[in-house]
């Protein structure tokens, strides 16, 4: 590859892996306060692209508003999930809550799969597609559009955590669940908004990744599902800045594998690359380090 | 009975052996497995290359089959074993992904295409023998010393440590023995089936055992069994209407996680008064 091509490479990978860091976001925040795999995760992502399509279809909205609808009716179905499935198993054994999760996620993929059939939809063009050139490398307008919300929404998602007082709750209760209770701090609320957050930034993502590539389908989910869950862990799960920088890491890294000539090993990166982590650093790249206390 | 009947008994038993297998893992070790099809499949390539590219015959294969499966159960096991609970999933979720991309792009294999000519050597028979042996060998073992351990590591890994029991090693073993056996199930089920082919190792086969190991509750050989032949038999009856057996699996993990997340049948093993 010459230095040019590996930095198309890079171009092509970044925008796969802001993907990757939006749904990965979800994990690790969802993660972080409840300690729960949301194995479903994905196939809210899913779901964010068919609410997507309907609405640009069937309401022939726009891009902006396409996404609004998405993240709103995502963010609502994420509050649902976790008040049916996840909070009447918050006390029991994790495993369960695990099991309830991968059922959940097969419960979302075939009432999909059911209602709109399981061939893959094309994804209408809410813009047309122009290719531009910087320096000899190119890249498509829709490329930066994902670049652009996807950043905006991770900068949303920092001044939120970081700056008010729901996101102070939200480490309060990420941090010790019984000590934010005794401070007043509604556990059960911040859980609800953690879970449309969480949500709401996984149906953007399933809207770029449709508006980016075309073609949407019932099964969509879970692959970028469990590769951004990943990226969570790479990045050190529960950890905010680690999701994005494991979700780049992830994104990169395959296209990397595809751009080399080896596009049937795509899917076995991201899970390689998993074990390596556990195995090395099992914390992820930025997480810190907790011993299991007795 | 028809000779399809046979065929469907026969895959019942043959799914009797993966249930209970991962009945060892999963309900009596509580150790969260979710790649066990993953075994299944490298018990069932093995054994089918070499009875059909090597010629070499049944029983060795079978045996071979089973022992490469122990092997890889115990390869990944050795260093995932170390994670705990969610993670655990993850990565064995991942090595079932990382068989699949591997059967697809080895040549021998057959690859995408699969891998035909298999001769059929399985009985309902041999099926019977072989799950009445997979009950016997795990039945043993759960009321052993070793099962004892693995009951302790099930239910507090920290005060089993601290009783002295090496948690490492009992999981391994537990992990090693079921992946064993899984690959017994998958020699008996490539040389029923005739033919191989990567997806019928996939994730959602996975899946189907966990769901078997569920309803039969956690921990409970026989409940894991039953609930083997239920759920092949009802996946014959829904043949045609494959979402809603999906529907219905999805339905039934959660509803017994709500209701009794302990499984359908659980506490096939008499615990002790605290």
């Amino acid at each position: 590859m010459s230095p040019l091509e590996l930095l198309q490479q890079v171009v092509n990978g970044v925008q796969l892996g802001v993907i990757y860091a939006l749904v990965a976001l979800g994990y690790t925040m969802v993660y972080g306060v409840v300690r729960l795999v949301n194995f479903a995760h994905g196939d809210v992502y899913m779901l964010g692209a068919f609410v997507g399509f309907f609405a640009a279809t069937r309401l022939g909205l726009g891009f902006l508003p396409t996404l609004l609808v998405s993240m709103a009716a995502c963010a609502l179905l994420g509050v649902v999930i976790e008040r049916l499935a996840y909070r009447p198993l918050r006390q029991a054994p994790r495993i369960a809550a695990l099991t309830t999760a991968i059922g959940v996620s097969l419960l979302l993929q075939n009432l999909v799969r059911l209602t709109v059939g399981p061939n893959p939809r094309g994804f209408p063009e809410l813009f047309t597609q122009r290719t531009l050139e910087f320096a000899g490398l190119r890249v498509y307008n829709i490329s930066l559009i994902v670049l652009g919300v996807s950043l905006g929404l991770m900068l949303c998602l920092q001044y939120v955590v970081y700056r008010t007082r729901l996101g102070i709750a939200m480490r309060a209760v990420s941090l010790d669940k019984d000590a934010a209770r005794l401070m007043g701090i509604d556990v059960d609320k911040v859980i609800s908004v953690t879970f449309a957050i969480g949500s709401a930034l996984a149906a953007a993502a399933g809207v770029m990744v449709a508006l980016a590539y075309t073609r949407i389908d019932p099964f969509m989910g879970m692959l970028p599902g469990l590769k951004a869950f990943v990226a969570a862990v790479l990045g050190g799960i529960g950890n905010i800045g680690g999701a994005v920088l494991g979700g780049l890491l992830m994104g990169v890294a395959e296209t990397m594998v595809v751009g080399m000539g080896l596009s049937t090993l795509r899917d076995a990166v991201a899970f390689a690359v998993l074990i390596t982590v556990l195995l090395f650093k099992p914390a992820g790249l930025l997480g810190r380090a907790v011993r299991e206390k007795v | 009975m028809n000779a399809y009947h046979v065929q469907v008994l026969t895959f019942a038993l043959i799914n009797v052996i993966m249930a209970t297998s991962l009945s060892l893992i999963n309900g009596i070790t509580g150790q969260f497995s979710i790649g066990h099809a993953g075994f299944m499949g490298i018990g069932a390539y093995t054994a089918g290359v070499l009875t059909v590219v090597y010629k070499l015959g049944f029983w060795p294969a079978l045996a071979a089959g089973s022992l490469a499966a122990a092997l890889a159960g115990l390869l990944v096991g050795l260093p995932t074993l170390r994670l705990r609970g969610d993670y655990l999933a993850i990565a064995t979720l991942g090595f079932g992904q990382i068989i699949n991309v591997a059967i697809i792009n080895i040549p021998i294999t057959g690859g995408p295409r699969g891998l035909t000519g298999v001769p059929a050597h399985t009985t309902l028979p041999l099926a019977l023998a072989g799950a009445a042996m997979t009950y016997v060998i795990l039945h043993n073992i759960i009321h052993s010393a070793h099962g004892r351990a693995m009951l302790a590591v099930r239910e507090d890994e920290t005060a089993a440590e601290a009783m002295g029991v090496d948690t490492t090693r009992v999981k391994v073993t537990a992990f090693t023995i079921g992946a064993g056996l899984a690959g017994l199930a998958g020699g008996l089920f490539a040389h029923r089936l005739m033919f191989l082919h990567p997806s019928s190792f996939d994730f959602i086969k996975s899946i189907d055992f966990l769901v078997m190991v569920v309803i039969g509750g956690s921990g409970n050989l026989a409940g894991a069994a039953g609930a083997a032949v239920f759920l092949t038999v009802l996946n014959e009856l829904l043949r045609k209407a494959v979402e809603l057996r999906m529907l219905l699996y999805a339905g039934l993990l959660i509803l017994t996680m709500l209701l009794r997340p302990k499984g359908l049948f659980a506490g096939g093993v008499r615990r002790g008064r605290a």
